[in-house]
């Protein structure tokens, strides 16, 4: 994650407190699991604004049956249905389950 | 007031893509000069010695099969069937000229830089200047007798270093960090004008006249004296203070080339401009105004190691040291050349929204079937084609693959293909990325040249050319752009 994406993730989080959910829309495993990781545990990288900031942030994918199922469905067949065809659905979710398995061991 | 929707185009008449070429020009020495490596190297201690051991020899990179895809030395299933990563399994008997154009070295392509600066403000080494002069007045399509300027006498370095340390010229550093050159302001208070800045603008002139004097010498090609008007889409915003984007590359080019008969323009819209400059220059052409239009653009510096840090972490050399520049001849009807078909062009309209699956139909799917036809009647799809081994390793994805990917989906969508046919799909109607990423360029137009000899001498039938653009990234809209146009064997409707 960017280091201007992380500050504005802190910002919202600083701002809005334990509320905040996490959404994220990333095509693959790795960044799916470096993306969560950032969020919940802090940046991995050490470089940015999370470094050492383990917000805890719960995260979802945009993939994930509980997120699809509060969405019209019109409306996830225009924005969404199209990229989780063609994108590897299955190892994103493997990404973030592994991501959520390490923030629950930190 | 009913709506009027777009004029229905007879599908006679259609203007034709009557020559191409794309050009290469291996600039090594100017990667520290691209936006994102110009900003990172300000923290590195020793920008020089950090950057050498992961910036390429002429040799290696004229032996980068990518590279040889791009100027059609190598097809796109040749490069497919090639082991990975091609910057560690080098082409045998790679050369330099290929039948779309040419990988000039940088040596050359210094010389050519000053020849194209009109304003005396790139000075070169006395050395450079010289050697530079040897090779390239002996160059087949931009040589001495080509009738273009000559490459400038050179200067001592004391006279260089003056014009860094007092004019503010900004150097031009080699590999082994020797001093080659300094690029002057053009003037002294305006941020438009910056070396920086005229530099960039030099080397997009540069390289699309390089390209235009390719595609002068392509057989067939209209001649430097017939040319009437010529269309610029490179990305460089050329102008002053008061007008930063004003133009006129594309009148700059020509007068370069010596298409002492033509005027021209710019157009842009971001990564589209390309797709955009052909669909108007088919206009020109069927609408009856010129007989044959040129679209051209040269390469974009800024975008020089735009993904290096990522070459740099994976220790493997920045394969982002290629400026590159493409023109194209659109004609009347010829019977033979491959048709533009004007009556199937894809279009993004401000309405369309930017979901993905409005965005894929308004591009893909409603052209075509405006026409008559389905995904399923082009043989292949020319989409972003950024070369994943630059894109990956900074964790950018593998960019044409992930749209072939989306494309075969919409053709699940609309009951084309099964769901398992979506591999099959993108191996055959996709190809590989195999350009340098150089934004408008790489936007589907590298595939051009082979697609023109696929649609003659070749068994192709039907091609697609998509664009997009990233219009957001200037903050005037939010919207993104496209722009699509079918190709086609001449005869084939």
């Amino acid at each position: 994650m960017g280091l201007e994406d992380q500050a504005a993730v802190k910002r919202v989080a600083d701002e809005h407190g334990s509320g905040v959910v996490v959404l994220l829309g990333t095509p693959d495993a790795e960044s799916t699991q470096t993306l969560a990781q950032t969020v919940a545990a802090g940046d991995p990288s050490y470089a940015g604004p999370l470094a050492g900031v383990p917000l805890g942030l719960p995260v979802f994918h945009v993939f994930e049956p509980e997120v699809r199922d509060q969405v019209p469905a019109d409306v996830y067949e225009a924005q969404v249905a199209l990229m989780e065809m063609s994108l590897d659905r299955d190892a994103i979710l493997a990404g973030l389950r592994e991501a959520r398995r390490a923030a629950a061991t930190t | 007031m009913p709506r009027v929707d777009i004029a229905r185009v007879t599908p006679t008449g259609m203007p034709v893509i009557r020559a191409v070429s794309l050009v290469l020009a291996h600039a090594p020495s100017f990667v520290r000069l691209g936006s994102k490596p110009l900003r990172v190297l300000r923290e590195v201690k020793q920008p020089i010695e950090y950057l050498q051991p992961h910036l390429r020899g002429w040799d290696e990179a004229l032996a980068y099969a990518p590279n040889q895809v791009f100027i059609g030395n190598l097809g796109v299933d040749e490069l497919a069937a090639r082991p990975r990563p091609w910057h560690r399994h080098p082409l045998a008997g790679a050369a330099r000229f290929g039948p779309d154009g040419e990988i000039m070295p940088e040596d050359e392509f210094l010389g050519l830089l000053a020849a194209c600066d009109g304003f005396d403000l790139l000075g070169l080494d006395r050395e450079v200047a010289d050697r530079a002069r040897a090779t390239l007045d002996g160059h087949p399509v931009v040589g001495r007798d080509s009738g273009r300027p000559a490459v400038p006498p050179g200067f001592a370095a004391d006279a260089l270093a003056e014009r860094i340390e007092r004019h503010h010229a900004v150097p031009l550093v080699g590999v082994d960090g020797r001093l080659l050159g300094a690029m002057l302001p053009g003037h002294d208070e305006d941020d438009t004008l910056t070396g920086q800045v005229l530099l960039e603008n030099l080397a997009c002139k540069a390289t699309a006249s390089l390209a235009l004097r390719h595609l002068l010498a392509r057989p067939g090609a209209i001649a430097a004296a017939d040319v009437r008007y010529v269309i610029n889409c490179g990305e460089e915003a050329v102008g002053d203070r008061y007008q930063r984007g004003g133009g006129n590359v594309a009148k700059a080019v020509a007068e370069w080339a010596g298409c002492g008969r033509a005027t021209g323009s710019d157009v842009k819209a971001f990564c589209s401009g390309p797709m955009h400059a052909l669909m108007l220059a088919g206009a020109l052409v069927r609408g009856g105004l010129h007989d044959d239009v040129l679209v051209v653009a040269g390469g974009s510096l800024a975008k020089l190691g735009m993904k290096f840090q990522g070459h740099v972490k994976h220790a493997m050399p920045i394969v982002e040291d290629v400026l590159a520049g493409f023109a194209v001849q659109v004609s009347r009807d010829d019977g033979v050349s491959p048709v533009l078909r004007l009556d199937a062009i894809g279009r993004h309209e401000v309405g369309s929204g930017s979901a993905p699956l409005a965005l894929m139909k308004a591009l893909y799917s409603e052209p075509l079937g405006r026409v008559g036809l389905t995904l399923l009647d082009v043989d292949r799809f020319s989409l972003e084609l950024h070369n994943p081994e630059a894109t990956e390793p900074a964790g950018s994805g593998n960019v044409p693959l992930n749209n072939y990917r989306t494309l075969a989906s919409l053709a699940v969508v609309e009951k084309l293909i099964a769901r398992e046919g979506i591999d099959d799909f993108v191996r055959t109607r996709g190809m590989p990325g195999f350009s340098p990423t150089q934004g408008h360029i790489a936007s589907a137009i590298p595939y051009l040249g082979h697609a023109r000899r696929g649609l003659t001498e070749g068994r192709l039938t039907r091609t697609m050319f998509a664009g997009k653009g990233s219009l957001f990234l200037g903050r005037m809209t939010q919207l993104p752009d496209g722009l699509s146009l079918v190709l086609e064997r001449n005869g084939a409707s």
